[in-house]
């Protein structure tokens, strides 16, 4: 048995060193043999960035299924519904006023309304019901689903990149040295750059709000003790249908996003669905920095597993789940 | 679970009429059934009524709603095309019929125990999201592995066996076939809820934190109860691919993942008729939804109605039947007050802990 200050430095010292060979990696060119073992270096840092901001958008769908759940110990299984209904909207009202932006608003906005009907309709009958409540969710995404392949038919919708965050931007980063020793480097699409972005303004923005706001005060007492923040004169109400709001309002958010980066198409919504349970799972349900921290080993584990042995990627995020759970069951960051 | 068994010295013999009356018009019924509703309804219902009965043995009595029964299922399926022969000429290892459906329904049991051990380390709500990720990870799995599972084409021409100078894909032998697993099961857990295993079981959904504190191992009833459910839905499995002729990722997608819940709930989690009575309702209404409404919304019929019980009727058509029969019979209700007062405790095994 070691002391838990050995542990600790130990373990700081082991991030210090991955933090460092993946530096390495990233900057230098890279030598035969390690080409001879892993194939090349654009691959590995391709997959590196498509890995982070696809984990960027993950946590933009899953920090509102943790953000409800906290608060409500609502599972929402129809939050992959929300962000394809999310990503439909958008594309429509995009369409329609030619604005990538007012799309994304309304989307949010839509998506944000609909979770308010949903607390205040149903969610608000059979409070305390954790398991009726999930049902319902799972009852609501059948429909879902179902009316909008009825709406919008099995096409795949493809978003127009905003103006200005158009094409690929040269990173300082040089893949191999040409025999003429010119340097050769390696670009990267500015959208998905931006949704890395994105999902960090809005990480640090939710951590703001529950941290430094009054409100973010109620909620995070409403996750600690529901019934004594009732009691306190807070109308828990107003503060629930205020979360389910943004946490409905970012799954749509991430919609048309997410439907900018990839695509939106039927079967979408059970796609992120997945990504947003193993997301939470992994970093611990209701916390914020855990859907963080989950979503970037996910989109990783995907990533690296799509690029390296494609058909057996999805086990790699799957082992992740289930190691995590073997070690700790509540969560890297999860708290029970 | 049964609060209250019924009196069953009323009737004679033991028996309740009405339970003999099914058990005769489930044996007659491919003598006047078509072959259409002998196969396709009568063996369909069965199957998919015991693929539900291990999700209602898991969620009632264990209080684990899990999600991946029909995962579990699917893997027996998957093991008989792949162990035996199948007509794709990826794998197909060509064991004896025999060995392939021992070695298929042990091999659907031992994942549904692994399931087990990830998913009863956490409780509750947690076991819903774990199995369904495992569900959902799983299908994504068979869809991109063509090696083993022959991707998004899967595999076709398993057939099963002759024997008896019977082929026991025929509509009348696959009925009794079905009908005797599904009757095995149903009385299986049946008895088996009120053996010492079946009742620590209910004891650990009830209070697992008791249970615990009383000496008795709640994490090994919980993975024993996973090895059972797969057994049973293993086997169901092994006749789902008899059934079909064929086996694809469709058969573990999330449409039949949920499907399998739908029917678990709109039947009613309280006894194990509950599953066979969702599977009926179920199959009538894919059948035949084409008459009142468009194909193509079948979809949305089935989310209304599961809503709808979820919403309105809780316990399933079970707990509706019983409501009207408690009408009916105004005379014994007083004697079935301790029945209802039994009633509102269906909550995952957390709830009551959490507070």
């Amino acid at each position: 048995m070691r002391k838990p200050m050995q542990r600790r430095t130990i373990l700081i010292l082991g991030i210090v060193l991955f933090a460092a060979a993946l530096l390495w990696l990233v900057f230098a060119v890279w030598p035969d043999w390690l080409i001879d073992a892993i194939g090349r270096k654009k691959t590995f840092v391709n997959t590196l960035l498509n890995g982070i901001t696809l984990g960027g958008l993950y946590f933009l769908v899953a920090s509102g299924f943790t953000l409800v759940f906290g608060l409500m110990r609502n599972v929402n299984l129809a939050h992959g519904s929300m962000y394809l209904l999310g990503g439909y909207i958008g594309y429509e009202v995009a369409e329609a006023t030619g604005s990538w932006f007012f799309g994304l608003a309304v989307a949010f906005l839509a998506i944000a309304v609909s979770g308010i009907l949903l607390q205040v309709a149903i969610f608000r009958r059979m409070e305390g019901d954790e398991l009726r409540q999930t049902l319902v969710t799972i009852g609501i995404s059948i429909i879902a689903a179902d009316l909008m392949l009825a709406t919008w038919t099995g096409t795949t919708y493809q978003f127009d990149t905003p103006d200005g965050l158009y094409g690929a931007i040269v990173l300082p980063v040089i893949s191999v040295v040409k025999s003429s020793g010119a340097p050769v480097f390696i670009k990267y699409p500015m959208y998905r750059l931006t949704v890395l972005g994105v999902a960090v303004v809005v990480g640090i923005g939710l951590w703001l709000f529950l941290n430094r706001t009054r409100i973010g005060m109620m909620i995070r007492a409403g996750v600690n003790d529901r019934e004594m923040l009732a009691a306190s004169g807070v109308n828990v109400h107003f503060v629930f249908a205020l979360v389910f709001a943004i946490g409905a309002g970012l799954a749509g958010f991430a919609g048309v996003v997410g439907g900018t980066a990839l695509s939106i198409a039927p079967g979408e919504d059970i796609r992120y669905l997945l990504a947003s349970l193993v997301v939470v799972i992994v970093g611990g349900l209701g916390s914020v920095s855990g859907a963080a921290i989950g979503a970037l080993l996910i989109g990783l584990a995907e990533q690296f597993g799509l690029a390296y042995f494609p058909t057996y990627g999805v086990v790699l995020t799957f082992l992740i789940m289930v190691g995590v759970l073997a070690i700790r069951p509540q969560g890297i960051m999860g708290t029970r | 679970m049964f609060g209250i068994e019924r009196n069953s010295s009323r009737y004679p013999l033991g028996i309740n009429p009405a339970v003999l009356l099914a058990a005769v018009f489930l044996i007659a019924y491919p003598l006047f059934a078509s072959d259409f509703f002998t196969f396709q309804i009568g063996a369909y219902s069965l199957i998919l009524g015991t693929i539900a009965l291990s999700l209602t043995m898991l969620a009632g009595y264990g209080g684990m709603v899990s999600l991946a029964q029909m995962t579990v299922a699917g893997f027996a399926a998957y093991l008989m095309a792949i162990l035996g022969t199948n007509s794709v000429g990826v794998m197909g290892l060509g064991w004896p019929w025999w060995l392939t459906v021992v070695i298929a329904i042990l091999g659907a049991a031992l994942l549904s125990t692994f399931i087990g051990a990830i998913a009863a380390r956490t409780e509750g709500i947690y076991t819903i999201m774990i199995t369904l990720a495992i569900a959902v990870a799983f299908f994504y799995f068979v869809r991109q592995n063509y090696q083993i599972f022959n991707g998004f084409t899967g595999f076709a021409g398993i057939k099963p066996p002759t024997l008896f100078g019977l082929y026991w894909r025929d509509p009348t032998p696959f009925y009794y076939l079905a009908l005797a697993i599904a009757a095995f099961f149903f009385l299986a857990v049946r008895y088996g809820a009120r053996s010492t295993f079946g009742l620590g079981l209910q004891a650990v959904r009830d209070n697992p934190r008791r249970v615990r504190a009383l000496g008795i191992n709640v994490f090994l009833h919980r993975i024993v109860a996973y090895f059972y459910a797969g057994i049973i839905a293993g086997t169901a499995g092994v006749l789902l691919v008899w059934f079909n002729g064929r086996v694809s990722p469709g058969i573990v997608g999330v449409d039949m993942v949920i499907d399998i819940l739908v029917i678990a709930v709109v039947g009613g989690m309280r006894a194990p008729i509950g599953p066979f009575l969702g599977a009926i309702a179920f199959v009538l209404l894919e059948n035949f939804a084409i008459d009142l409404i468009d194909r193509e919304r079948f979809n949305t019929v089935i989310g209304l109605a599961f809503l709808l019980v979820v919403l309105f009727s809780p316990d399933g058509l079970l707990g509706l039947w019983r409501r009207i029969e408690s009408k009916i019979r105004l005379p014994r209700a007083s004697a079935r007050l301790g029945v209802r007062a039994n009633r509102g405790d269906w909550h995952p095994a957390g709830s009551s802990e959490r507070m």
